[in-house]
């Protein structure tokens, strides 16, 4: 599978092409997903669509879950500081 | 917008029933339209990515349910429905109507997830949804893994986890040796789910294998650092990169409960052909009850059969599904989850992941509804599939209503696929949309 | 155990005020509430404190009460989960006629010394981005607020069970001259009964005419999308206010949560809990015409509440002198929330003889007695 470049927070990234969002953004050690209404972090549980825990915002839609998306070439994705 | 053509049926949920119910329904012909969230097909357990091995069942059944012999509509999710044929589909942001004779919902299982201090921390994750993060490609070499579960999904996870690379510091099972032991002789009289049993526990060898053990808590600062374990009698400390913990599986029934179908329990309430109690809507799988991936083949094709109205079915079918059936409701009674998870929870530990409600702002009089007004509790995003089922567990709270829309589609599509059906304005009908 | 002076029946924001006022006079009370304090049309409110002027009643009673929340709220006996928000609200004018109906409002509001403004297309696009481009401007009242009815609720009844209130978690089944039968086969004595049910009043007093007027909600997940004020179209005026048929009218209030509620609807259909998805996407559909943004902001859950609507469009609130001893406080239809402190206030000076804070005459229910006797 060939590798597509995504843009993290503005950061053009090379991550391979057949995997899921949240899959590219753990690739590239992104540890926070979103943040708690305390500004704790917070990472996907079930992986599955079940839990929302993997909001983020993808080509300027809030609330996408990243371990729905299969990522493709040009995605944007914005997601909160580790 | 609404699909051009009147489908034959729609079936929801891409894993081993969906993908039986699409089969045996497009071999008589019928016109199908296979629908589910995941970018891929296979559901949870026969996930993968683009030539991964996968089973000899899911090559052949992944060769039949596809175009055209079954269309397919992939990150695709049912949001509402006007009726029984008429479902709400948004289509990954454009939002439809798809007019069906007849439903076939394969929704699968979703983990029971029970709160305990720290599980809010980046890194702790579920038993399939680890498994799921792999396969999706999650990278995990070299990472401290702790599995803590129950019941047989913890073995093909732990086997996963060293086939990629992770280290394996411990399986833990809550379940106590005693009821194991039980379930274990029962595996004699099957011998292929012995078998597997055998295969993966020859990959997971090295890691040490604890039953009655369970994560008292998660630590960590911006991620997960340690987990607390009860191992025995004994706590243990196991520095880890990733806890997956979960208790066990619940047939995941959100949509079936949208579309007014009787519950039995926790499932959907099925009769011997996988009919729902709303007519024109059939079920099969987990989501009528957790029993394993050969007992969702057989109950996706008897309800695949029945769906496209063809009453005739091969006497093994039955026979079969009475196995699995019996072989499920074992699984659930010695895998219930122990009374010692509820003491985990302090005030201070966070139930609605959603809303940050913790524990201290709850009170067990309650049920559900007044714990929604009172506290925010389940009105966020997941609107209590999380929480829902660990309340019931925690204090014995039922009734949370399931309100559209489904999935959070986003305002504008959902709204226009509503209006749709009722043009006011003297406009003629919109041209059929590209195949999704 | 002693009879209470006065039993409430209903624990929505409408009983509960209510309750605190007369114990505030010094009388015994005790709250009958079938589920739990906010489970109503309370639970189901949107929380909009609005004045309303549509008659010179109605403006009376919305700015008393008004003024009583905003005191109550500054006076700090609310807590942070009440989700105060002194946003005001913005009618939206979209073409010429709504323009005049604003200058009138505008001069209605004032003359009854209510701040109001008139905001042209530009002042408009600036206190309010979100908008689409093309309104001919808005009517701010900028002393109008928004708040969380379910837990202003849980407030007020954990303040009034606090200090000793009896609160009986029953239903009322059926009243007889100086009590009222609980489904469990028991009786509450009382000296007054104040009826305070909402729209299920109307199940407990024969011949009231109050029917539930129902409405849904939609709210959307936590977005970047701001909206600054209530939101109402004055094309609301048109639509909203007749009896028959059902009606929508664009409604979205900024929660502090940071998610949007989207209204509004009317419809007269019983008690019926069916959602009715093309009034849904209509209603949808108005609110993403005003404010395009919300078309790309998730939605998270519809619901349903039943208003108690009365054929005059004003509350009831007073005596009912066929059951004497007993008095109602219902059929504020979509301003139960808005009116409650006034309400409460009436409610209490008519038993205890004291001075009414407004002219409580064109509210008592009475007036509907003779609809009543005519239909029988």
């Amino acid at each position: 599978m060939i590798d597509v470049v995504i843009r993290v927070n503005g950061v053009p990234r090379r991550v391979p092409g057949d995997i899921t969002l949240a899959a590219a953004l753990w690739r590239l050690d992104q540890w926070t997903f979103r943040r708690d209404q305390h500004d704790a972090p917070r990472a996907p549980l079930c992986a599955m669509g079940i839990c929302y825990e993997c909001r983020v915002t993808v080509d300027g839609v809030t609330g996408v879950r990243a371990c729905l998306v299969q990522v493709r070439e040009g995605l944007t994705v914005e997601v909160p500081h580790d | 917008m609404t699909e051009a053509r009147r489908l034959d049926l729609v079936v929801i949920g891409g894993g081993p029933a969906g993908l039986a119910a699409a089969e045996a329904a497009s071999r008589h012909g019928k016109q199908v339209l296979l629908i589910d969230q995941a970018p891929r097909l296979g559901g949870q357990i026969w996930r993968h990515r683009e030539g991964d091995a996968l089973p000899r069942v899911a090559r052949d059944a992944l060769q039949v349910v596809r175009p055209p012999r079954v269309s397919l509509a992939l990150g695709a999710s049912v949001v509402d429905a006007l009726s029984a044929e008429r479902l709400v589909v948004d289509f990954g942001g454009r939002v439809a109507i798809v007019e069906t004779n007849a439903v076939v919902l394969a929704t699968g299982a979703m983990e029971r997830f029970l709160p305990f201090p720290g599980w809010t921390l980046p890194g702790v994750v579920g038993v399939g949804g680890l498994q799921a993060l792999i396969k999706s490609g999650t990278p995990i070499a070299g990472a401290r893994v702790v599995i803590a579960g129950t019941g047989p999904l913890i073995w093909p996870v732990a086997e996963a986890v060293v086939r990629a690379g992770g280290d394996l510091e411990l399986i833990a099972e809550q379940a106590g040796l005693g009821t194991l032991t039980g379930f274990g002789a029962s595996l004699l009289a099957r011998p292929g789910l012995l078998g597997r049993a055998i295969r993966y526990r020859r990959v997971t060898w090295r890691a040490p294998f604890r039953t009655g053990s369970w994560p008292l808590r998660a630590e960590g600062g911006g991620r997960l650092a340690t987990v607390v374990m009860r191992v025995g009698a004994r706590e243990r400390r196991i520095p880890a990169d990733w806890l997956a913990t979960a208790a066990g599986l619940l047939p995941r029934t959100d949509l079936g409960r949208l579309l007014g179908c009787r519950m039995v329990g926790e499932a959907l309430d099925v009769d011997a052909s996988q009919a729902t109690s709303v007519p024109g809507i059939w079920a099969a799988g987990e989501c009528t009850g957790v029993s394993g991936d050969e007992g969702a083949r057989i109950e996706g094709t008897i309800a695949g059969l029945a769906a496209v109205g063809i009453a005739e079915r091969p006497g093994y079918l039955a026979r079969g599904r009475g196995r699995t059936r019996a072989f499920g409701a074992r699984l659930t009674r010695t895998f219930a989850p122990r009374e010692e998870l509820r003491t985990r929870v302090d005030p201070s530990t966070v139930i609605c992941r959603c809303e940050d409600v913790r524990a201290g702002a709850l009170d067990p009089a309650w049920d559900f509804r007044q714990a929604k007004l009172w506290t925010r509790l389940g009105m966020g995003a997941c609107q209590g599939r999380v929480c829902g089922s660990a309340c019931r567990f925690l204090y014995g709270w039922d009734g949370n209503t399931v309100r559209p829309p489904l999935e959070q589609p986003l305002v504008g599509g959902w709204a226009a696929a509503l209006i749709e059906p009722y043009p006011d304005d003297g406009a003629p009908p919109s041209p059929p949309p590209p195949a999704p | 155990m002693n009879s209470p002076d006065v039993l409430v029946v209903g624990g929505g924001v409408v009983g509960l005020a209510t309750a605190r006022e007369l114990r505030l006079a010094g009388i015994t009370v005790a709250v009958v509430e079938a589920e739990f304090a906010g489970a109503g049309s309370t639970g189901a409110a949107m929380g909009h404190v609005v004045v309303m002027d549509d008659s010179p009643a109605q403006i009376a009673i919305c700015r008393d009460a008004r003024a009583r929340w905003i005191a109550w709220f500054d006076g700090g006996g609310l807590p942070p989960a009440a989700d105060h928000d002194p946003c005001g609200t913005l009618w939206l004018a979209a073409n010429e006629a709504e323009r005049q109906a604003a200058a009138r409002k505008v001069g209605a509001l004032q003359e009854a010394g209510i701040r109001a403004e008139w905001l042209d297309a530009r002042a408009l696009a600036d206190a309010e981005p979100a908008l689409r481009r093309g309104l001919v401007g808005a009517m701010r009242v900028p002393d109008d607020l928004v708040c969380y009815p379910p837990a202003i609720a849980r407030a007020l009844a954990d303040e009034l069970i606090a200090q000793g209130v009896r609160w009986i978690d029953r239903r009322v089944v059926g009243l007889e001259p100086g009590a009222a039968r609980l489904n469990d086969g028991t009786r509450v004595a009382a000296g007054a009964i104040v009826l305070a049910g909402g729209a299920q009043t109307a199940a407990l007093v024969p011949g009231l005419p109050l029917v539930p007027r129902r409405g849904h909600l939609v709210i959307t997940d936590r977005t970047p999308v701001r909206v600054r004020h209530q939101l109402i179209e004055l094309g609301y005026l048109d639509t909203a206010h007749s009896l028959g048929g059902a009606s929508i009218a664009f409604n979205v209030q900024p929660r502090r949560t940071g998610q949007l509620l989207i209204g509004s609807s009317r419809e007269l259909v019983g008690f019926d809990p069916a959602i009715n998805r093309e009034l849904v996407g209509r209603m949808l559909s108005r609110a993403v015409a005003f404010v395009p943004g919300i078309a790309r902001v998730p939605a998270s859950r519809t619901w349903i509440g039943f208003r108690p609507a009365t054929p005059d469009a004003l509350p009831l609130i007073g005596p009912w002198p066929a059951l004497p001893g007993t008095w109602i406080a219902t059929g504020h239809e979509g301003l139960g929330i808005t009116m409650a402190p006034t309400t409460a206030a009436l409610i209490s000076a008519g038993i205890t003889g004291k001075e009414p804070p407004i002219d409580p005459a064109p509210y008592l229910p009475d007036r509907v007695m003779s609809t009543h006797a005519d239909a029988t």
